[in-house]
Formats: structure tokens, sequence, C-alpha cells
């Protein structure tokens, strides 16, 4: 997070929307800890990680739909162990749940 | 201020913080952060769930994890409570100051293994009595330079360190490595290594017995000597070593290749 907080600042102070996705949960092998993020604005910049590069795509969709309005912020979960799963997988075999939410607060 | 501002000034500042996200139940989003000596701010939803977290995170602080919890709605705990009540679930993410790494001895495998102990995002402190080795200029990816013996140094800050730190000994130099290694044994650290040949080893072990340092359980925490047999020669070999090893001294592994081992890779 803290690695991403001057591009925020730089995002926020242009008047850009900014979501946040963070790890909250893994389960068996993963690549990031709780904690790790990634910021996306509403222009499609982002920075930061939250695998070790699987996911990343699939965030940044889900994060400018939710600036768009298009859906609530929420627990979104990626890997092969979750009949709710995303498509997109995690090449370790592992799960992880992400929290993503627009940064308005 | 907002929530991300308190937030950010911490993270920035290098100060203990946690922020509490309902990620799952009535109010997603919202936010309380806690703060050590501070009154929390922002709010969950309800007076009691806010105290409860509040309590919660600030232990998880402490101890400098992150991760989710669930609650009632009303902050209930206990899993009668909990029966036939919606789940609130919580992320707590803490951001605690950065582990130390003490380095005594002012040393080409210092510079090296400063230099890797800062990818690794310890707070480095090089120590060492003599000021014409113990300079900025020789270790501009340390934090601090500190000349000084170690007596001192461990009076002065040895309550510090704890189960997160580490204390590298590295001048095979009996008069520093001696009160080095006891100051070192007085703290909580949590990793102890002390640089020197089997030989060495074995001699500094006679003076620490000369000293009064001779009980086992202290002798077990030395990691004498200092590193894992990875066969490294360079100063940036050494120090992959050296921090190899205390990472698999935090994680209690024996460090074989993964090839040689089965079972999952992350726990």
């Amino acid at each position: 997070m803290k690695d991403l907080l001057d591009d925020i600042d730089r995002w926020r102070a242009d008047d850009k929307r900014v979501a946040l996705a963070r790890v909250v949960d893994i389960e068996g092998s993963g690549p990031r800890d709780p904690g790790a993020a990634m910021a996306v604005n509403e222009v499609g910049e982002v920075v930061g990680s939250v695998s070790g590069g699987c996911v990343e795509g699939a965030v940044v969709t889900e994060a400018l739909s939710i600036l768009q309005g298009e859906r609530a912020p929420g627990v979104i979960t990626f890997g092969y162990s979750d009949d709710e799963a995303f498509a997109v997988g995690l090449t370790c075999g592992g799960t992880i749940r992400l929290f993503i939410e627009e940064l308005a607060w | 201020m907002s929530v991300y501002a308190d937030l950010s000034a911490a993270i920035r500042a290098e100060e203990p913080v946690a922020l509490v996200t309902v990620i799952d139940g009535p109010n997603t989003g919202a936010k309380l952060l806690v703060r050590p000596d501070h009154e929390p701010a922002g709010g969950l939803g309800h007076p009691e769930l806010d105290r409860v977290a509040h309590r919660d995170a600030l232990a998880e602080l402490e101890a400098g994890r992150s991760g989710v919890r669930h609650y009632g709605p009303a902050g209930e705990t206990t899993p009668e409570d909990l029966v036939d009540t919606p789940l609130v679930r919580v992320f707590v993410e803490s951001w605690a100051p950065p582990p130390q790494m003490w380095i005594f001895g002012a040393v080409d495998f210092t510079a090296a293994l400063a230099k890797v102990a800062k990818v690794l995002g310890y707070r480095v402190t090089v120590c060492d009595a003599r000021e014409i080795f113990a300079t900025r200029r020789r270790f501009p990816m340390a934090d601090e330079v500190r000349v000084t013996w170690p007596g001192p140094m461990f009076d002065e800050r040895g309550d510090e360190l704890g189960p997160r730190d580490a204390v590298c000994i590295l001048t095979h130099d009996p008069k520093f490595d001696v009160p080095a290694v006891q100051g070192a044994l007085a703290t909580a650290v949590g990793y102890i290594g002390v640089m020197g040949s089997r030989t060495t080893h074995d001699k500094r072990l006679e003076r620490l017995a000369e000293a009064g340092t001779d009980a086992p359980e202290e002798l077990d925490r030395l990691m004498s000597p200092i590193g894992l047999d990875l066969g490294a020669r360079t100063p940036e070999e050494t120090a992959i070593s050296i921090c190899a090893e205390i990472i698999a001294r935090r994680t209690g592994r024996v460090a074989p290749s993964l090839r040689d081992a089965s079972g999952p890779i992350h726990q």
C-alpha cells in the first residue's frame, strides 16, 4: 500500500476517481499475503499488484465496473477451488479473495 | 481529515496503524482507523461492533498481522451469540513499523548485508566503535550509522528489539563480539547471528563462558557461524545466506531445496 500512495495522491489531485483492490484472504498456495494492493483509476491506469500477474487483468475490469457504478463494492474470489470463482485462476492452484471498492473515504 | 488522509499520513511516517473495513454485511465498505494511543476514527455501524473491532485490531497490529475476522452486527463474538445472526466480516489490515536489523562491525560484508536487508524491508542500523570505518559514506544504504560500543547501544535502545528484529554480529573480534552477543541475549530479539569460522566460534564460546555467558538456553539462541550452508563466498552471497537463514528461522523451516521437499509451498 505504501508504494501506491504517491500515485493515488496524484490521481486524486487530478480529480480522477480511484478504485482500490486489496487481498484479504488466501487459501492454499498464494503468491501475495493479505494486504497486497493495487489501485486503478477511472482512465484505467494501474499501480501495484495482488498476485504474480495471474489476475491483475481481471481486477482492472472489476475495478472499472465499480467506478462506472455497474457493480457494488465487495469481495471477489479468484481460484479453482470455489464454484463461484471467476474464470481467471491462479497458476499456483490457490484461491485469493480481494475486496474491491472505490477509494471515496 | 478523511480516513484515507489519516491512514496515508501514518503509513508514510511509519507509525503503527490498522484499518478495519467491513467487507461483507450491513455497511459494506465502512471503516474504522485504529492507532495506539489515539481515539479510533470512523465507524462500522454499531458502537459495540466498533468497540470490539478496535480492541481486536490493536492486538492484530501489535502482532503485525492482517486478516479477516467475523462478528455479529452488534459486535457479538461468542459462537452461541453468532448462531442465527447475519455475519459481519471485516478485514483488519495492519501497518506495523518495519523490523529492525542491527549490524555490528563496519566491514565489507556489512555493506552487502545492509543492501539485502533493505530489499527485505528492514530498518538497518550499522554500529562500530571505529570512527574511520563507521561512516555514512561507506554505508549509504543503511538508515543509521552509529559510532559506539555494543554495550551503550544495547543499554540505550535494546528494549526496541523484538521477535521480528535481527542482530548480526560481523566483527569477529572478541572485544567487540562478546559484549555484542551479551547485549543481544539480554533483549527479546528474534535472530542473533554471529560471523566467524568454526575455530572463531569455538574461541568465542570460551570467551563468552569466561564472561559468564554459558547457559545452554542462551547459547542456543545464537546462530553461529552465521548463515545457511549455501556455499556462499562473496559478501553478497553471504548476505543472501544470512537473510535466508533469518527467513527460515522465522518460518521454522529447515530450508532444504523446494524440489527435495513436499507439501504446500506457502503456509
